[in-house]
């Protein structure tokens, strides 16, 4: 069971340096899913990826003024950089006829581009020390120290505890910006810092997982974690969760395997918390919404049928031929079958022999439908001042979809009408 | 000689990009451009595991339907799985990206592929495969494909101008005129894709977004002609390939930087010039 070994090995701590990577990983994800949870929510997906590309250069010429493989030094230049890679796309923005996308395109290249010439300028001068430089190219999880885990442990503690106190500033700001403004919040120091702590979490995670990655630490997340919840709170949670338990099995995959890249692996995870959210979440998920509009599907096709069966019945009382109901030419036969039977087996009516009759129940469901369709047209016709031919097709839609308590409202408010606009009688 | 052969290839791979980004600029997509660009990985991976490094158009081509993939992967997210546009493309692209590197990590060995050369590319080392064309001329082996490719790539788009046009920029009139909206979509994407695949060994990935986004921006700032931004475009991309290149070798660096930061620069420059005239020509109409 070597699995099982390579399990305990990392739990047990025994393995030092597969414990701190692992615990530096985890916290670090945790960190970029929280804050990115508001890049995430402000629709700025892709301005993550532009701050861990402009990172570069000001990790470059930090090191070209200190000399020293400093990493509170490649901090402050990586903040730097980041910081004005969004302010250029802000500006330009604001001052051009270019779209967002053309100039977060070209932000991005340029600041990487001028990265790798200053990167190639120091690795051509000779100095031996830039060798840690490259793994702000491609992030080096697999090589972290106990000094980086304590700096990303540090940074991680001052966004959550950011967060925490402007909770309420960033969540407004993030939906609604110019309510949060309306209501007296200072909008625009509020988006500064919350680009100060993005572009401070991507300069470090930069260093981990690379800069092509790191916009997945920041975005996949939050996007797993909004199809499980409305919540902002639980929202937060469980983006960090999908981002620190990421970070700790990436690394422990790529140590149990050889020549397997940590940064790579920790987005395989993400991005497989995240897709099976995407399926699976209850009210958002794929899976729940194609198994409600597969109900909403078969309740319309019920109901059409019983109304069908209802009128060509005289009101529902006689026995009525199958075939009646195929020279509609609503339904394919086998399509009808289907539903006949479905209706059978759910009591709404009886079939013979290609004879059908509608039980009590059926004749309460089709009077149902009929009567919304009825009060429906009304409701158009008087409030609407809608033509009589034009309100059926309007009517035929929203019969499926009004609830018992609109259908209260709406007897009400027409005074328990008697008739509808084509003189049919309403059934009570 | 070198100096040729680098600047023809640059030169092509601007051109190649400056059609596509034309048309993507227009559609507003030139993020998802660049989200191709990292998520044909995988594709190129597998193009060089079954081929070894004789890479042919052919193969290329087939890496390039990856590139197509992507763009269907964006698309399942945000009209299937109703996620918000921008994540659609930050998730898909990564995890793509992400799948590539661990392949090559992996099995890269045999492919004879590296990360470094994804992101910016060998064109310091285009000379070393010099091949025979015709009539004595001799050419790179990237540089003859990248020819090919810009000429299929012109006659494309000289072929499909007008359905290209029109679904750029009037797609609900080409729709209601029952012009094949999802084709022409299709269409710029495989091109954008075939330029991606066929331009990252020699520029890398980034170098490709740069021509991308870069060009096409800075002619749309100087014309508002469709025509003639795309062809003011292409020259723009040559001219920064031949800037950029000497900037790389008067200051020992690396090309594809090099050449990003000097579209950067160029950009920089007709920002500012445009902004100013425009704030004049205001004075004076007021």
């Amino acid at each position: 069971m070597e699995f099982w070994g390579h399990i305990t090995t990392f739990f047990s701590a025994e393995n030092y340096t597969l414990f701190v990577v692992g615990i530096g990983s985890g916290i670090l994800c945790f960190a970029s899913g929280v804050v990115g949870t508001f890049t995430y929510l402000r629709k700025r997906a892709l301005i993550g990826d532009v701050i861990s590309h402009s990172v570069l250069p000001g990790v470059a010429i930090a090191f070209m003024l200190t000399g020293v493989k400093n990493p509170f030094y490649f901090l402050i230049g990586a903040v730097i950089s980041g910081l004005l890679a969004i302010w250029i796309v802000d500006y330009v923005q604001a001052k051009s006829k270019l779209k967002p996308d053309a100039i977060l395109a070209l932000t991005l290249s340029v600041f990487f581009g001028l990265g790798i010439v200053l990167l190639t300028k120091i690795q051509h001068s000779g100095n031996d020390a830039q060798s840690g430089l490259d793994s702000f190219l491609f992030g080096k999880a697999a090589s972290m120290s106990i000094a980086d885990v304590k700096l990303f442990s540090i940074i991680a503690v001052i966004n959550i505890a950011c967060i925490l106190i402007f909770l309420r500033g960033f969540s407004l700001v993030s939906f609604d910006e110019s309510y949060a403004r309306s209501v007296g919040f200072n909008v625009k120091f509020l988006k500064s810092f919350l680009a100060l702590l993005t572009v401070l979490t991507v300069a470090i995670g930069v260093q981990a997982v690379g800069v092509v990655l790191m916009a997945a630490l920041l975005i996949t997340p939050a996007a797993g974690a909004r199809f499980l919840t409305n919540s902002i709170i639980r929202m937060l949670m469980y983006a960090g969760l999908f981002g620190f338990l990421s970070g700790v099995i990436g690394v422990f995959i790529s140590y149990s395997g050889t020549g397997m890249p940590t940064g790579p692996w920790i987005v395989v995870v993400l991005s497989l918390f995240t897709i099976t959210a995407i399926m699976l979440g209850k009210q958002r998920g794929v899976i729940a919404r194609l198994k409600l509009r597969k109900g909403n599907h078969i309740k319309i096709n019920n109901e059409n049928i019983l109304k069908d069966i209802y009128k060509i019945a005289d009101d529902g009382q006689k026995t009525i031929e199958t075939s009646a109901l195929l020279q509609q030419e609503k339904y394919a036969v086998s399509e009808l079958k289907a539903i006949l039977n479905r209706l059978e087996k759910q009591d709404y009516l009886d079939q013979v022999r290609g004879f059908i009759i509608l039980s009590d129940r059926g004749r309460i469901a089709a009077r149902e439908v009929i009567r919304k369709h009825r009060l429906w047209e009304i409701y158009l016709s008087k409030y609407f001042q809608m033509q009589e031919d034009h309100v059926h097709d309007d009517a035929e839609g929203i019969e499926h979809v009004i609830t018992p308590e609109i259908e209260k409202h709406l007897i009400k408010l027409l005074e328990r009408p008697e008739i509808d606009p084509h003189q049919s009688e309403i059934p009570y | 000689m070198n100096d040729f052969y680098t600047i023809l290839t640059a030169s092509l791979v601007a051109i190649n990009c400056a059609l596509m980004g034309g048309f993507l600029m227009m559609r507003k997509m030139v993020m998802i451009g660049d989200a191709i660009s990292h998520a044909v990985l995988p594709g190129i991976f597998m193009a060089y595991y079954i081929s070894g490094s004789t890479a042919s158009l052919p193969i290329l081509a087939g890496a390039a339907f990856s590139g197509i993939l992507a763009t269907l992967m964006i698309e399942w997210f945000t009209k299937k799985a109703r996620l918000q546009s921008d994540a659609a493309i930050g998730v898909s692209y990564t995890l793509l990206f992400a799948i590539g590197i661990i392949l090559i990590s992996k099995w890269g060995q045999n492919a004879d592929l590296d990360q470094q050369c994804v992101l910016y590319g060998e064109i310091e080392q285009i000379s070393f495969w010099l091949q025979p064309v015709a009539f004595g001329i001799v050419l790179p082996k990237q540089t003859i494909i990248l020819l090919a490719v810009a000429v299929l790539l012109i006659g494309a788009v000289i072929w499909g101008y007008k359905g290209l046009f029109i679904t750029t920029f009037d797609p609900d009139f080409a729709l209601s005129t029952g012009v094949a909206v999802t084709f022409w979509h299709y269409f710029l994407m495989s091109g954008v894709s075939l330029t991606t695949v066929v331009s990252f060994e020699s520029v890398g990935a980034i170098l490709v977004i740069a021509f991308l986004s870069g060009p096409p921006a800075i002619a749309y700032l100087l014309t508002e002609d469709f025509k003639k931004m795309l062809v003011l475009a292409c020259l723009i991309g040559i001219l920064c390939s031949i800037g950029g290149y000497y900037s790389a070798k008067w200051l020992d660096v690396s090309v594809a930087g090099a050449i990003s930061t000097f579209i950067g620069l160029v950009f920089l420059v007709v920002f500012i010039g445009t902004s100013v005239l425009k704030r004049k020509v205001d004075v004076i109409s007021t």
